[in-house]
């Protein structure tokens, strides 16, 4: 999928300008976000199982190619099959072989940001293969050829009405109004292709190293469909999904479920080992597990977003950012938006060509305070802004524009020395004054405009603090 | 107890009168207050930025200035959150100034932090003028919960504060917008953010709102002013000076 992360600031003044996209946004705090508060509160030990879960994810990680190893023998022990791709394109075009070699006509899929990030569908398309997203949302964003905007959510800017609009206009019919009425109508499309695919293809929540278990967490049972219904599944994994043990999956579902709805338990868990068996009544007769690098290797190499790659995909960072509540999901220009989206989409990217993304937050620090694995998300911003700022692995020389460089040697100037402070204190009062009304600043010429737009502005002090000092403060000692 | 006054360059340059306030109130529960002149800004602005190596000769300055202080008491969660957390990060490549940077950090509190937890006081003095009775609701600064994870602290002195009505906020933990250099090269996005928190704090219906930093004020006063709220905007600081004034 082709990155627009150069055009964040575009895009993020239409969704502020969008009633609707602010309208639909505003419910997230009060929805996923209470909800993860109410059921984190409710869960004994919730702490801990962070604690817990990041130190394993942070061990898996630090041998992932060991755990990958385990985990692909594991999975051929089961009958399936592994493939190891170094970038999107090689994983989209084993999938293609596979379909061509197959005869496979139609691919029904359970939603998978990774399937996004390869641009799956279009490829599909072009080799003349149909596929059909069967999560409900990933249905709508199909019918519109748009991405996700949430990573659990992917529909979420819609309205009712909207999708009213939508299911109307693409299966014609009657226009239904209520929720139940649109979702039947979804479903019944839906239902036949179930039957119809010859090959299904999900992600991948978790892959069970000890076990070769694939995990797949939904509320829909889609995945499960797909798994089951064709005769074969393939499975795309990001390479850093693998967990060691069966054992961790307790507490990996209960932190990646109830931070990503609330939810105690999703409406299903699907575990799947390798194909059909004898005694199974269900199952597929080939099962292809391909795990996926696509610039994953650069986060790993960097020891200082490593921790990016213990990321469990549950979306509570975006449902905590307040940024992201006003920009949407779009706004970050590829397949993964939010806090996370801003390390990630430019680390899988270009970070040069995505240099607005890391500076799109104010560092408030919400998105790490839900992560069920506490990524420090504000770090890595901090990290890769240092790497644009002053060049660095990511971004080779420095990118920061003339304007800016300037405006930090200037203030870096002003504020160097105490007596430096007071020279600049004395020219901004100078420079204010014909804008100076009541002590406030209530239009600033342009760069500054805009800042005035939403607010006014304090004028400097005629005495600061360190005079107020010097005359009275110094001398006064305790009598206040 | 002695402490050293980090003004920070916002309260020194915008809003003296806070650390006015500081002052009086660290001298009234006995503290010993004194304030280094050859201070200016702790480099937060540069190192968020991402120019590490504007940052760098700041936080030097700072670590010279204080090193031999007794304690560092600053009206600011998110300068206090600069020196406590990301001077070593800064010097990670030096240990030297990592190590300096450490014994500094330790030494180095928030206001509020200061007294409740390094003073141990949570009853205030009652004040000597006549009683005055304010509504005030509470905005947590993000640097202050979440870097530094003062979050009772600045409460309890709120109401242990004679005339000080607290007033509880919705979202009181959501950021106000204002991020340094965020509002300044997202201004309507901080715009956003700052109109829902106005919103939040017209709810309460308060007489004033406060926080432990003058970074957010400045926003949620500014963003008050354009709108025709006419809620005062005061630093704990301030709150505190008046109610034991």
């Amino acid at each position: 999928m082709k990155p627009k992360t150069g055009d964040f600031n575009r895009a993020a003044a239409s969704a502020l300008a969008d009633a609707d996209v602010q309208r639909n946004m505003r419910g997230l705090y009060d929805g996923f976000h209470m909800a993860r508060e109410r059921a984190a509160e409710a869960t004994p030990n919730w702490e801990d199982l962070r604690d817990r879960a990041r130190a394993v994810k942070a061990h898996t990680i630090e041998y992932l190619d060991h755990y990958l190893g385990m985990a692909a023998e594991n999975v051929e022990r089961a009958g399936g099959k592994v493939f190891f791709a170094k970038d999107a394109d090689e994983a989209s075009r084993y999938i293609l072989d596979l379909a061509a070699a197959r005869g496979v006509k139609t691919v029904i899929k359970s939603k998978s940001m990774l399937s996004e990030e390869m641009g799956l569908n279009a490829r599909l398309e072009e080799a003349g293969v149909e596929p059909v997203e069967t999560d409900l949302g990933e249905y709508l964003i199909q019918l519109r050829g748009e991405t996700p905007y949430h990573i659990v959510a992917p529909a979420l800017h819609l309205s009712k009405e909207q999708v009213a609009d939508l299911l109307q206009e693409e299966i014609g019919g009657p226009r239904y109004e209520r929720a139940e009425d649109l979702t039947a109508a979804a479903r019944e499309q839906l239902r036949g292709k179930f039957f119809e695919a010859d090959m299904g293809i999900t992600g991948a929540n978790f892959l069970v190293a000890e076990t070769g278990t694939l995990v797949l967490v939904t509320n829909e049972g889609n995945g499960r469909m797909c798994t089951s219904m064709p005769k074969v599944h393939v499975a795309i994994m990001g390479m850093e999904k693998v967990v060691p043990s069966m054992e961790d999956m307790g507490m990996f579902l209960r932190l990646l479920i109830r931070s990503a709805t609330g939810q105690r338990l999703s409406s299903y868990v699907t575990l799947v080992n390798g194909v059909r068996r004898d005694d199974d009544v269900d199952g597929p007769e080939e099962f292809h597990l391909v795990v996926v690098d696509n610039g994953r290797s650069k986060m790993l190499a960097d020891p200082a977003l490593r921790e990016a790659l213990y990321c469990l995909r549950c979306g509570a960072c975006l449902n905590a950012c307040p940024v992201y509540r006003k920009v949407g999901g779009h706004s970050y220009g590829w397949v993964y938006s939010g806090p996370i989206g801003a390390v990630v989409s430019p680390m899988l990217t270009s970070l040069p060509d995505a240099k607005d993304l890391p500076y799109a937050s104010s560092l408030c620090g919400a998105c790490r305070e839900v992560c069920p694995v506490r990524i420090d998300i504000p770090r890595m911003l901090l990290h890769m802004r240092s790497d644009l700022a002053e060049g660095g692995p990511h971004s080779g020389s420095p990118r920061a524009s003339l304007a800016e460089r300037l405006t930090m040697k200037a203030w870096r100037l002003a504020v160097a020395r105490p007596w430096m402070l007071r020279l600049a204190n004395r020219l901004a009062r100078l420079a204010q004054r014909p804008l100076v009304k009541d002590g406030r600043l209530r239009k600033l010429p342009p760069p500054l405009s805009a800042w005035t737009r939403h607010r006014t502005f304090p004028a400097v002090a005629s005495r600061p603090f360190r005079d107020r000092w010097r005359s009275e403060l110094r001398k006064s000692r305790r009598d206040g | 107890m002695k402490a050293s006054l980090f003004v920070t360059c916002v309260v020194d340059q915008f809003y003296p009168e806070v650390g006015e306030s500081a002052v009086r109130v660290l001298r009234r529960l006995g503290v010993e207050v004194d304030f280094q002149e050859e201070q200016t800004c702790c480099g937060q602005p540069a190192f968020n930025s991402g120019f590490r190596s504007d940052a760098k000769p700041l936080a030097k300055r700072f670590l010279d200035t204080f090193e031999s202080s007794e304690s560092i008491v600053i009206p600011s969660g998110s300068c206090a959150a600069m020196v406590r957390v990301f001077y070593e990060e800064l010097f990670h490549d030096e240990p030297d100034l990592a190590a300096k940077a450490r014994n500094v950090a330790a030494k180095t509190f928030e206001l509020t932090e200061f007294i409740v937890d390094a003073l141990g006081i949570t009853r205030l003095p009652e004040s000597s003028g006549p009683p005055r009775r304010t509504r005030v609701t509470y905005h947590e600064g993000c640097h202050l919960r979440r870097e530094l994870g003062v979050m009772t602290q600045p409460r309890a002195l709120l109401e242990a504060a004679p005339g000080v009505e607290l007033a509880p906020m919705r979202q009181a933990d959501v950021c106000c917008g204002f991020g340094g250099a965020f509002a300044v090269k997202y201004p309507d996005i901080s715009g956003g953010m700052l109109a829902d928190k106005l919103r939040h704090v017209a709810e309460t219906g308060a007489d004033a709102v406060t926080a432990c930093d003058s970074t957010c004020l400045m926003q949620i006063a500014g963003g008050m002013e354009k709108s025709g709220m006419t809620t005062r905007a005061v630093h704990v600081a301030q709150l505190l000076d008046e109610a034991m004034g």
